[in-house]
């Protein structure tokens, strides 16, 4: 899941928001090549320049993490800390292209016989069913008894919008978009706006994050699900809650599955950490295929950005398990017609280098060791902040750091304590008060360790 | 848990796309020949691919400092840039006055889609696009998505066997105020520039909307320049519009999906919102577009050396296209195949109007294993030195069996102009499948 934490509404409708816009350049009239433009002979002419028919377009409020990395960069401070990113870094604060990605990367440039002809509109076929094969495990009975099907898109958010479009058009009635969609509070701020943007009118949250406990509130959680109308979807993350970092455990998912199960409430999980979370990529798709044995229908968007370190090649897959395959074979067929009209065909080159590094043994288990490479880096990063806080005796209980799982820790600091760590210490997290665990380094730890404590002692 | 599946009540959605090409590859006949790919092919009939691409694939393979990093939202800025200037030119006024700009978008398909998202909630207007045939089917469905009415217009008179893009007159004059006209590749647009001046008025007295979609730019001409002049003419003329660009074709990467959706803005102010509005549309389809595509078009055109070489051997497959028209149109004199066959060389492009009848495509088909969409719209670099005496032979031959071959002729005054309401169908709402009706019908894209 990537990085879009934004200010404000879903609804880029619901944004006219008056004209206090950014700063606006001025125009060049008259200098360069092109005096004599449009504007310049309008401006001679003493003519009034014609309004835009888009006149009453107001500026969309911009996304908080780009903001604050903005600011970061901006910061000339020399003990500046960006917790606030929302990819891998090394412990130089680099971004990490994985050796194995690099290796099939050079494969592929080198391979002459390489079609660029479209591809197929659900996506590369190898590609997919290693993804799905990969969610659901080598021997999943959905996938022996052939009822599981997958479509290429573009990362998790666009798996997430096949699906919800599809959900729309097709669930629990046809193009009934009153279905609740219930959404974990607090989540990743991608889950309502995909959701409102395929037309879903109904978004919920259900009750996961207890403040006090810093922990999961399961009793809520299954008491939104109890009280959810029949037929309700909830959004799951499948592990590495973000931002919370808080998973349920199997015991946990046990009773979900069963009140879900009982309820008739459809799974739609969302997979963006697996394998980048434990390190293990059985453990950290536990939650799935525990609800696939429970023969549960669901949809599960599937992102490879974090554990291929490839962020900006777009790759994600939707994997949909059905109760037999003709009932997939014919929701596939819907999902193409959504394809065609969402961005038509996917690209390429993430989807070849998943599928080359997935279906070779050699690349599989090298790819295996760069993921286990970057969640140990975070497992000993949350073990290091905590051990330096419960050192300086900051004042609260630290083990949560070190229970939460995957990128994202929530440290329990308060907006004026965030505040505080902007202004006056140079770290850069949001307002939420999540970190990236991968935003610390050896040589930043105790900066941050000795900063957090300051502003906890300090700011109320 | 219910024992029913929750999908017991998902029709099976019809395929649309690829039928004629799945009866071609089910074909064992040994002569068997496509016409209808929408890629450009070489002589090896393998898509073309600028020798300038994989060189430039490969540097940036080995690029030690490139990283996976997530693109900015609107996408990679330098490309954006280049393929501004490309489309308008480096020293066109709106980029002058800064009123330019793009969002990167998941190739052509994504930027109408971006665009037709836009419009839905900002455009005060009649619902109401207008979309030659050949964009109907991919560009139809998203603006049907959307919630527009599509009527069609075409340029090809089947008739007197020419382009006439001057039906463009009727079809502002028919259209209410304010609708919405995509016009698709204007470098294949043959008028007068004083008509162009005459249409730019109407357009503008009427606050027509236009939508501009540049598939594939140097491909009429083979130069990228020349054949977006009408384009720019609107850019000076002070016009607002949407481009959707697409360089697919163009560099050879379909499967890397680039594209652009360029906005020219009356000012810097109306660009910064209506872009930041598309970014948040794009936020929830695709978060941030993919890199490799666009790295290795803003490395070609940003390098004067790549960029020539680019640009010659886009000028070399434009120019075998040229030749491939005049070998097929002599072939059929040299058969004295009835028919006057100008048509073939007077069109330009990839794709071309073969002129011929439904039951002659039938035929060609059926009997002769040569497989070209009923439109009769045919792919000039699906021909090559192996089958084009087949080719032509079997063309004589389907123009022998079944009556007169292409003929100009006076149309049937019913026809003119016939814009109606197309029945699109969209997946999930009334049936299944892609009714067409009418001159419609006959006119149907070549997909």
């Amino acid at each position: 899941m990537a990085e879009r934490d934004s200010l404000l509404p879903t609804k880029p409708s619901a944004q006219r928001l008056g004209h206090d816009k950014p700063s606006v350049k001025d125009f060049r009239i008259g200098t360069g090549p092109g005096a004599g433009g449009f504007r310049a002979l309008v401006a001679a002419l003493g003519l009034a320049m014609p309004s835009s028919i888009f006149a009453d377009v107001p500026q969309a409020q911009p996304v908080l993490v780009f903001k604050l990395t903005a600011d970061f960069r901006e910061d000339p401070d020399p003990r500046k800390v960006n917790l606030g990113v929302g990819a891998y870094r090394t412990d130089d604060c680099q971004p990490w292209v994985l050796p194995v990605v690099r290796k099939v990367e050079h494969q592929i440039a080198s391979n002459d016989a390489l079609n660029h002809e479209y591809l197929p509109i659900l996506g590369l076929p190898e590609f997919r069913s290693n993804a799905s094969r990969i969610a659901l495990g080598d021997d999943s009975p959905a996938i022996k008894e052939k009822r599981i099907g997958s479509v290429q898109t573009l990362g998790g958010t666009g798996a997430l919008r096949v699906g919800a479009e599809f959900l729309r058009k097709w669930y629990n009635g046809t193009n009934n978009a009153a279905t609740p969609v219930y959404v974990s509070s607090p989540t990743w701020e991608n889950h309502n706006g995909v959701f409102g943007a395929a037309g879903f009118t109904d978004i919920r949250t259900y009750h996961y994050w207890d403040a006090a406990k810093r922990g999961l509130d399961l009793q809520g959680l299954l008491q939104d699900m109890e009280n959810a109308p029949e037929f309700s979807i909830f959004v799951l993350h499948a592990c590495a809650h973000n931002p919370t970092g808080t998973d349920p455990t199997p015991e946990q998912w046990e009773k979900i599955a069963s009140v879900m199960k009982r309820r008739f409430l459809f799974p739609f999980f969302d997979s963006a950490y697996q394998g980048f979370a434990s390190g293990d990529l059985d453990k950290d798709a536990w939650a799935v295929r525990y609800f696939v044995n429970e023969g549960f229908e669901l949809f599960c968007a599937q992102s490879f950005s974090k554990n291929f370190g490839l962020y900006n090649e777009r790759v994600g897959n939707l994997t949909v398990v059905g109760k037999d395959g003709d009932n997939v074979l014919r929701v596939l067929s819907q999902m193409e017609k959504i394809v065609r009209v969402l961005w038509s065909n996917p690209p390429a080159q993430g989807a070849r280098i998943v599928a080359t590094t997935l279906s070779s043994p050699e690349h599989f288990t090298m790819w295996k060791e760069n993921v286990k490479t970057m969640a140990d880096r975070i497992l000993s990063m949350r073990a290091e902040l905590r051990s330096r806080l419960e050192a300086l005796g900051t004042p609260g209980t630290w083990n949560h750091i070190t229970e939460q799982i995957g990128m994202f820790s929530f440290t329990g600091l308060t907006t004026k304590q965030v505040e505080y760590l902007i202004n006056e210490k140079h770290i850069y997290l949001l307002p939420s008060g999540r970190i990236n665990m991968c935003g610390l380094t050896t040589k930043n730890l105790d900066y941050v360790a000795t900063s957090i404590h300051e502003a906890i002692t300090k700011v109320q | 848990m219910p024992t029913l599946s929750v999908f017991l009540d998902v029709p099976l959605a019809p395929k649309t796309v690829g039928k004629l090409l799945d009866d071609f590859q089910k074909d064992d006949n040994p002569n068997k020949v496509y016409l209808a790919y929408e890629v450009c092919m070489t002589v090896n009939e393998v898509p073309w691919l600028p020798p300038v691409v994989p060189k430039t694939l490969m540097k940036l393979a080995h690029d030690p400092s490139h990283s996976y990093e997530y693109l900015p939202e609107h996408g990679l800025e330098a490309f954006i840039r280049v393929a501004t200037e490309l489309l308008v030119g480096q020293h066109s006024p709106a980029i002058v006055e800064n009123r330019v700009g793009g969002v990167h978008t998941i190739g052509g398909s994504g930027a109408i889609r971006l665009g037709a998202m836009f419009l839905k909630d900002w455009h005060r207007g009649p619902r109401v696009v207008y979309l030659q045939p050949s964009q109907k089917e991919q560009h139809g469905l998203i603006f049907q998505e959307m919630g527009f009415i599509i009527r069609e217009y075409a340029f090809w008179d089947p008739y007197r066997l020419a382009s006439d893009t001057g039906k463009l007159f009727d079809v502002v004059e028919h259209a209410p105020e304010r609708s919405i006209v995509v016009l698709y590749n204007p470098g294949s647009f043959i008028l007068p520039r004083k008509k162009w001046t005459k249409l730019a008025k109407v357009m503008k007295r009427k606050q027509i909307f236009l939508f501009f979609d540049v598939l594939d730019q140097g491909f009429i001409s083979g130069d990228p320049d020349r054949d977006n002049k009408i384009l720019r003419y609107f850019v000076t003329q002070g016009f607002e519009f949407f481009c959707s660009q697409c360089f697919s074709s163009s560099f050879g990467l379909y499967d890397e999906c680039i594209g652009n959706l360029i906005v020219v803005a009356l000012s810097n102010k109306a660009l910064l919102h209506i872009r930041s509005q598309l970014d948040s549309y794009a936020r929830y389809m695709w978060c941030s577009p993919p890199a490799l595509g666009s790295r290795v078009i803003t490395t070609i055109l940003s390098n004067p050396a790549l960029r020539r070489e680019w640009k010659k051997s886009l000028r070399g497959v434009v120019e075998n296209i040229m030749l491939t028209r005049e070998k097929v149109k002599e072939k059929l004199r040299l058969l004295g195949t009835p028919g006057s066959w100008e048509h073939i060389t007077e069109q330009d492009g990839m794709h071309s109007f073969l002129g011929i009848s439904v039951d002659q495509v039938d035929y060609l088909v059926t009997k002769k294993h040569i497989y070209i969409p009923k439109t009769g719209q045919f792919n000039l670099t699906c021909i090559n030195n192996q089958n084009i005496d087949y080719i032509a032979q079997s063309i004589n031959e389907a123009i022998l069996a079944i009556g007169l071959g292409p003929q100009p002729r006076e149309p049937p005054t019913t026809d003119s102009v016939v814009l109606e309401d197309s029945e699109l169908h969209i997946p999930g709402l009334k049936g299944e499948g892609t009714k067409f009706s009418g001159l419609a019908a006959l006119l149907r894209s070549k997909k």
